[in-house]
């Protein structure tokens, strides 16, 4: 496997960037937009990762992951307003003291949520493409009115812990410190991720699974357990990714999942539906491609991820790294 | 006779749904006359837009089996075909040709390169990437503020004929006043049946047959040699001119258009719950659940407002009943519907019908 490794889409990222560097013409400012379209990466690849496991494993598309992200962002307001004299005192140690519980809860509860959700909105239509569809969108749609119920229809500020808001300077670049932060816990799940994935037993499962489904399954491995697993982690990642979607855009709104939800599609299907390497790509180029774009030419900001997409699936239509056999 | 074939021998098949239709037929007809009113006729003319907007949905989800977000872009720009060419080439009856003219023509290239595109690999791919596409319009459509008029739309004049100012004669006929609005109600009336009874002869057609070949089996339709790529795509542009057409009666209606009143996402949600609470498959199931449905958003909303109010010792059950959150129970409504009456409304009446 290693020595056919298909390095081609790797190089996308970089080139990129490179191209970015000429027609922004300033290093700093190109610094100051490549850390933030990484960090925006990161936690669109948080997210978008669950969504693709659980896609290429049990062919599920799931138009309501989106419900996850904002349960998760809307918990850590309350977790983070109900400790606001330690997110905002001046410690880095104490800031982490009410961030970290905050995320936690958050993918704690989002697991939650989508162990439920499983169960009772996705379970019922395996197998039927057009019903799954049909029926995740309702669960987006009673998720976000349920939220309206609970939080309030309004925006409500998610803001930072006071030692990760602001800005340092690197090689003349202003660069916000939680952007490094998001940076750091994107690599921290990515890493966790790809050694789960290819140096544990579930993780070999898991790829069996998603490469031959019926193959594992006549092994004897009950995949449809694996698949709550991976459905439950998936719900929990997207909670975490809200979390730190809603602390980087510094506020959260009900719809905060139907806005995600449209980046994580153009970033699956860049991708290659099912691959999780390849979501790591599409978020990166995605991440990089919004935060220049908004620079470069604000007013077509959304559609250049699409061109983007486009212009990936015509030189590759099953996106960057096809899953062989779907 | 006549009338099978004006309904393309695709008769009600149930008695109960023959009533309704004829009921909402009627209603629909003589609404100036029955409910009088300014609400009212505005709620009369929604039903009779939203009633060829689902249906040219319901071409593409419930006949061909593929689901489109992408619905609401092309209702969009067949209304800001019509509010853009008024705003600029003046109130005119060229003007509104010129503008119909032209956002059909946009309709049919962006939906054909939509679905070339994602069709020819995976059916699901077409969900994904209308939704992206779509909000990536309706971005745009409020940053050329210079053109769309951005987040306030246009407000445009039409023709005086069919302008509330200009006035057929003094005495009022039967209590209604015969004004230019009454006129502009039942061109749209017209325009609607005409569009409907079209797309029954379109889905009764062995074109529409191939479609729910298509439907219920890919692989097989593939097999027997029709060329499924070619009849998704062609269902995907037809089902989008409809909505054009759509998108042009609304902004003919309101002599006004914005990004809100024909673009947003909640125009999508709306039309997907009513075809599938109305029927998948069955163009009737769009008349009865569009016509049920915003009868029930504009009058309903006022009930849920007393059961608030006379819940309001309890707060949280006054806060789940409070009109903002209709969409609420719509929403559990339409998930128990994908679950136990896959064909809603018009193919449960049909199947007691044929029992």
């Amino acid at each position: 496997m290693k020595f056919d490794f298909d390095w081609k889409p790797l190089l996308l990222v970089p080139g990129l960037a490179l191209i970015a560097l000429v027609f922004t013409g300033s290093f700093s400012t190109w610094l100051t937009l490549t850390i933030a379209g990484l960090a925006m990466g990161m936690i669109i690849f948080i997210i978008a990762s669950g969504l693709t496991l659980v896609f290429g494993l049990m062919d599920v598309l799931n138009f309501g992951h989106g419900v996850f992200i904002a349960f998760g962002a809307y918990l850590a307001t309350t977790v983070l307003g109900g400790m606001s004299d330690w997110a905002t005192t001046d410690s880095l140690a104490r800031n982490l003291m009410a961030l970290v519980p905050a995320l936690l809860i958050a993918m704690l509860a989002a697991g939650a949520l989508g162990v439920l959700f499983e169960r009772f909105i996705v379970r019922p239509v395996y197998g039927q493409h057009l019903k799954q569809i049909l029926i995740t969108v309702g669960g987006v749609i009673i998720g976000e009115e349920l939220i309206k119920v609970i939080w309030g229809p309004a925006q409500l500020p998610l803001l930072p812990p006071t030692a990760m808001s602001g800005t340092v300077f690197w090689l003349g670049a202003p660069i916000e410190k939680y952007r490094l932060f998001a940076v750091a816990v994107g690599i921290v799940v990515f890493a966790g991720l790809a050694w789960t994935l290819s140096r544990t037993k579930v993780g070999l499962l898991i790829r069996a699974g998603v490469q031959d489904r019926e193959m594992v399954e006549s092994l004897g491995y009950r995949i449809r357990r694996l698949f709550i697993g991976i459905f439950a982690i998936g719900s929990a990642l997207a909670g975490l990714g809200g979390v730190m979607w809603g602390l980087f855009q510094q506020s959260v709104v009900p719809q905060i999942g139907a806005q995600v939800n449209v980046l994580l599609f153009i970033v699956i299907i860049i991708g290659g539906l099912g691959s999780t390497g390849g979501a790591l790509i599409g978020a990166l180029l995605v991440g990089l491609m919004a935060n220049y774009s908004g620079f470069l030419l604000p007013k077509l900001a959304l559609f250049s991820n699409i061109l983007l997409m486009v212009g990936i699936l015509l030189w590759r239509p099953q996106g960057v790294y096809p899953v062989s056999s779907r | 006779m006549m009338l099978k074939r004006l309904l393309s021998d695709d008769t009600p098949r149930s008695r109960v749904l023959a009533a309704l239709l004829i009921a909402v037929v009627l209603g629909l007809a003589f609404a100036p006359f029955i409910f009088p009113g300014v609400k009212a006729l505005s709620v009369a003319a929604k039903v009779l837009v939203f009633i060829v907007l689902v249906a040219s949905f319901d071409l593409l989800l419930g006949y061909t089996g593929i689901v489109s977000f992408a619905h609401t872009m092309f209702f969009g720009i067949g209304a800001y075909g019509i509010a853009i060419s008024a705003t600029r080439l003046g109130a005119g009856w060229e003007a509104m040709a010129v503008g119909l003219g032209a956002s059909l023509a946009v309709s049919l290239v962006l939906s054909f390169a939509v679905g070339l595109f994602s069709l020819r690999v995976r059916a699901i791919f077409f969900a994904m990437i209308t939704l992206a596409v779509a909000s990536a319009f309706q971005t745009l459509a409020s940053q050329l503020s210079d053109f769309t008029g951005g987040e306030d739309g246009l407000t445009f004049k039409l023709p005086e004929l069919i302008s509330p100012s200009f006035e057929f004669s003094e005495e009022p006929f039967l209590g209604v006043s015969l004004d230019g609005r009454l006129l502009c109600y039942y061109m749209l009336f017209v325009a609607a049946v005409v569009l409907v009874l079209a797309l029954l002869r379109i889905v009764n057609s062995p074109f529409g047959r191939v479609l729910q070949a298509i439907r219920e089996n890919e692989f097989r339709a593939e097999a027997i040699g029709y060329r499924v790529v070619v009849y998704r795509t062609t269902a995907a542009v037809l089902s989008a001119l409809f909505a054009t057409l759509a998108g042009a009666m609304l902004a003919i209606w309101l002599r006004y258009n914005g990004p809100d009143t024909s673009l947003s996402f909640e125009i999508m949600v709306d039309v997907l719950l009513i075809v599938v609470i109305g029927g998948m498959g069955t163009v009737y199931g769009s008349v009865v659940g569009a016509t049920l449905f915003v009868v029930a958003q504009s009058y309903l909303q006022d009930l849920l407002k007393l059961g608030s109010a006379a819940a309001s010792d309890l707060p949280w059950l006054s806060v789940l009943l409070s009109p903002d959150r209709w969409l609420l129970w719509v929403g559990v409504l339409y998930v128990l519907s994908v679950y136990y009456f896959p064909t809603g409304v018009v193919g449960r009446l049909r199947t007691r019908a044929s029992r």
